[in-house]
C-alpha cells in the first residue's frame, strides 16, 4: 500500500518518457524475441508476447516494478503484469511456493527463506535494480534538528529507549526539553528491517513505544503535524513531501551527510542508503516468453524506469553487474 | 399437511370462516412466502452464531498461549515485535476509552438537547425541517469524518486556534468527531421516545400549573427514559465499535493514554491496521486480531447488558 501516490505520481512522467522511449523499446523487443528464436524451445511466435506475469513483494520497490510494467506494456499489450506488495518477506514466502514469477525485495533473501526457496528446488537470480536511501525526517518546523549521528539515532531507537528516552535533553544535552514524539514504519515494513539492522544493530530490534503505520503516509501526516516529531522512511517519499517536511543529516563517523541521490549512489549516506532487488525465478525466465522479455526490458531499460519511480538509478558499474546477470539468465 | 381440503373441501365444518381459513393454508404460494421469510428470519441467527464462533476458535488458541490474565491486566501491547512480544489488551482499552468517553461528552448534551427542543419547544413545521437535517449527519460516511479529525480538527481547530498541545494524532480530535457523529442516533431516538409519550401526561401536568420546563423534565423525562437511555447505549456501542475515524485520527501507538491529548491506539484502530498487514494466519500474531475482536465484543455485550437492565429498573410504564 505504501507508495501508491509515487506510482501515480510516476503515471504521467511513464506516458512522456514512452514517447522518446518507442525507438529504442523497439529495439530491444527485437533482441527479447531474436533471443527467444533463437533458443528455439519457447513459444514466442514473432513480436506479439502474450500472457502473465506474476510479481509480488516490497511495496517500496512495488512502485519501480509496475512504473517498469506500464512503459513495458507501451510496447507489449498483450503480456498482463500483476504486482503485488506483500511486503519483502511475504513477497520470498509465495515466490518459494512457486505462485509467482518475479519478487520484489529490498533487502537481500534471508538464509531460511534461500532454505525453502531450495527446499521447492526453485532456482532464482538475484537483480539490483535501484539503489534506495532511507531518510530521517522531521517537522519543516523544527529549529534544532539538523544532523544526528548513528550513535544518537541508535539511542533514540534501541529497545533499552523504550519508557525511557523521552525528552530531546536526553538524547543530546544541546537539545531543548520537548517531548519526542516518534513515526515508523511497522514491522512487516522492509524499511523497518533494514533501519533497525543499520542502527540498532540487530534486525528487528526497535523500542516499541512509536507510532508505527505500514502506511508512508501516516508517517507524513504525523511527522509534519508537530514540531518535536521524528520519523524515517524511504528517501523518495521525502522527497515527495519536501514541503513539509525536512531530512535530518546522518553522520556516521565521517561527518554530516544530506541524503540525496548523489551520496546514496556513491555510498557516502551510509549506512542509510541500501540496494533494492528483483529476484527472478530461473524457470519463469527460460520457459515462459513474457517472462523473459519483461526482465530482458527491465535490465535494459533499467534507468528510465527508476526514473519515472523516482528511485535512485544504479551508477555504471552496477548497470553493468545488472546486465551480466541477466544475460547470464538466458544461456 | 391439509388432506383434509385436498380430500374435497371442508366436512363437516360450517361457517365461511373455516373455509377461508383452510383455503389459506391450501395455497401454496403462502407456503413459500413463509418458508422464505422464515429462512431470512432464521439467516440472521445463523449468522450472528457464526460470527461468534469464528470469533472464538481462534481467541481460545490464542489464550492457550498467552494467559488470560496478562491479556486483561497488561500494560504493554507489542504482538509484532519479534522478541519483544506483549500482550497487555490494556492500552488498546485506554484508547478505545478515551475516544467514547469523550465522544459521549459531546454527543449526549448535544444530543439530548435536541431532542428536548424538537419534541416539546419547536413548532411543528420547524421539526419536521430539522430533524431530517439531524439526520443527514447520520449519513455522513464515518471515513469523511475521520478525514475531517485529521485535516481540520487536530491542526485548525486544536492546534491553531485552540493553542492545544496536540499532534496530527490525538484521541481528542477522534473522539470529539465521534460524538458529532452520534449526536443523531441520540438525537432522534431521544425525540421519537418523548414524543411518543401521552399527550395527556403534559396536559395534566400544565392543569396542575406546571411550566413548559417542569413539564419536560419531571413529566416526560421521566416518562420516556427507557427510549432514552436505549439511544444513550446504541450511541456508546457505536462509539465503541466505530473504526474509520479512530484508526485514521487517533493514532497508531497501543499506550496507556493518560490524557486526551495523546495519541493511542483503539481495539477496533488495532483490528484495522492488523487485518490489512499481512499476518499469517495460525500465527500468534494473526490470533491477536481475533482475542482483541472477541474482548470488544464481550465489552459491547456487557455494557448493553447492563444498560438493559437499568432501563428495566427506572422504567416508568404507562
Amino acid at each position: 500500500m505504501n507508495r501508491r501516490t509515487l506510482s501515480r505520481a510516476a503515471l504521467p512522467v511513464a506516458v512522456v518518457l514512452s514517447l522518446g522511449l518507442a525507438a529504442c523499446g523497439g529495439s530491444n523487443e527485437a533482441e527479447a524475441t531474436g533471443g527467444g528464436t533463437a533458443a528455439g524451445t519457447s513459444g514466442a511466435t514473432g513480436a506479439a508476447v502474450t500472457g502473465e506475469v506474476v510479481a509480488d513483494g516490497s511495496s517500496t520497490v512495488g512502485p519501480l516494478t509496475e512504473a517498469a510494467a506500464e512503459l513495458f506494456r507501451e510496447t507489449n499489450s498483450g503480456v498482463n503484469i500483476t504486482v503485488q506488495t506483500s511486503g519483502t518477506g511475504g513477497g520470498f514466502e509465495k515466490f518459494c511456493q512457486g505462485q509467482t514469477d518475479m519478487s520484489n525485495a529490498s533487502r537481500p533473501i534471508k538464509d531460511e527463506e534461500k532454505a525453502i526457496c531450495d527446499g521447492a528446488s526453485i532456482a532464482y537470480t538475484e537483480l539490483q535494480v535501484a539503489t534506495d536511501a532511507l531518510t530521517v525526517v522531521t517537522s519543516k518546523d523544527n529549529t534544532f534538528l539538523t544532523c544526528l549521528t548513528t550513535a544518537e539515532l541508535k539511542k533514540l531507537w534501541e529497545p533499552a529507549a523504550e519508557g525511557k528516552v523521552s525528552t530531546w535533553n536526553q538524547v543530546n544535552p544541546a537539545f531543548p526539553n520537548e517531548k519526542i514524539e516518534l513515526f515508523g514504519p511497522g514491522t512487516d515494513s522492509g524499511t523497518f528491517d533494514y533501519f533497525t539492522a543499520e542502527i540498532n544493530g540487530e534486525e528487528g530490534a526497535s523500542r516499541t513505544d512509536y507510532n508505527a503505520s505500514e502506511d508512508d503516509n501516516v508517517i507524513v501526516q504525523g511527522v509534519s503535524g508537530s514540531k518535536n516529531a521524528l520519523g524515517y522512511f524511504g528517501y523518495t517519499y521525502f522527497e515527495e513531501n519536501a514541503s513539509t517536511l525536512k531530512a535530518v543529516q546522518v553522520d556516521s563517523g565521517k561527518g554530516c551527510v544530506t541524503p540525496s541521490v548523489e551520496t546514496a549512489q556513491d555510498g557516502s549516506y551510509a549506512p542509510l542508503a541500501r540496494p533494492l532487488f528483483v529476484y527472478v525465478k530461473n524457470a519463469a525466465y527460460t520457459e515462459k516468453p513474457q517472462v523473459k522479455a519483461f526482465v530482458d526490458w527491465y535490465a535494459a531499460n533499467d534507468e528510465v524506469a527508476t526514473k519515472a519511480a523516482q528511485f535512485v538509478p544504479l551508477n555504471e558499474t552496477q548497470v553493468t553487474a545488472l546486465k551480466d546477470a541477466v544475460a547470464k539468465l538466458g544461456s | 399437511m391439509s388432506t383434509l381440503t385436498a380430500g374435497g373441501g371442508p366436512v363437516g365444518r360450517p361457517g365461511p370462516r373455516a373455509a377461508v381459513i383452510t383455503r389459506q393454508h391450501s395455497r401454496p404460494g403462502e407456503r413459500v412466502t413463509m418458508v422464505a421469510i422464515a429462512a431470512a428470519a432464521g439467516f440472521s441467527v445463523l449468522v450472528t452464531v457464526g460470527i461468534v464462533l469464528a470469533l472464538l476458535f481462534p481467541a481460545v488458541e490464542f489464550f492457550r498461549q498467552v494467559s488470560i490474565v496478562e491479556f486483561l491486566t497488561g500494560t504493554r501491547w507489542t504482538p509484532r515485535f519479534a522478541g519483544q512480544e506483549s500482550y497487555g489488551v490494556l492500552p488498546l482499552v485506554t484508547g478505545t476509552l478515551w475516544t467514547t468517553f469523550i465522544g459521549l461528552l459531546i454527543a449526549v448534551p448535544f444530543g439530548l438537547g435536541a431532542a428536548v427542543y424538537l419534541s416539546e419547544y419547536a413548532h411543528p413545521r420547524v421539526r419536521k425541517t430539522l430533524k431530517p437535517i439531524l439526520e443527514i449527519l447520520a449519513g455522513i460516511p464515518s471515513v469523511v469524518y475521520g478525514y475531517f479529525a485529521l485535516t481540520f480538527v487536530a491542526p485548525v481547530l486544536l492546534n491553531d486556534l485552540l493553542n492545544l498541545e496536540v499532534g496530527s494524532f490525538s484521541t481528542l480530535a477522534a473522539g470529539l468527531v465521534l460524538g458529532v457523529m452520534i449526536i443523531p442516533t441520540v438525537a432522534s431516538l431521544s425525540e421519537d421516545a418523548m414524543s411518543a409519550v401521552p399527550q395527556a401526561l403534559r396536559h395534566g401536568s400544565f392543569a396542575l400549573g406546571a411550566n413548559r420546563m417542569r413539564t419536560t423534565l419531571r413529566v416526560v423525562f421521566p416518562a420516556a427514559v427507557s427510549g432514552i437511555m436505549a439511544s444513550i447505549v446504541l450511541a456508546l456501542s457505536r462509539a465503541i465499535g466505530e473504526t474509520m475515524i479512530v484508526a485514521l485520527a487517533a493514532g497508531t501507538q497501543p499506550r496507556m493514554v493518560a490524557s486526551p491529548l495523546e495519541a493511542g491506539q483503539t481495539m477496533t484502530g488495532f483490528i484495522a491496521q492488523t487485518a490489512t498487514g499481512e499476518s499469517t494466519p495460525g500465527t500468534l500474531s494473526y490470533d491477536t486480531l481475533y482475542a482483541v475482536g472477541l474482548a470488544l465484543f464481550v465489552l459491547t455485550l456487557v455494557i448493553n447488558i447492563i444498560s438493559i437492565r437499568l432501563v428495566r429498573r427506572f422504567r416508568e410504564a404507562y
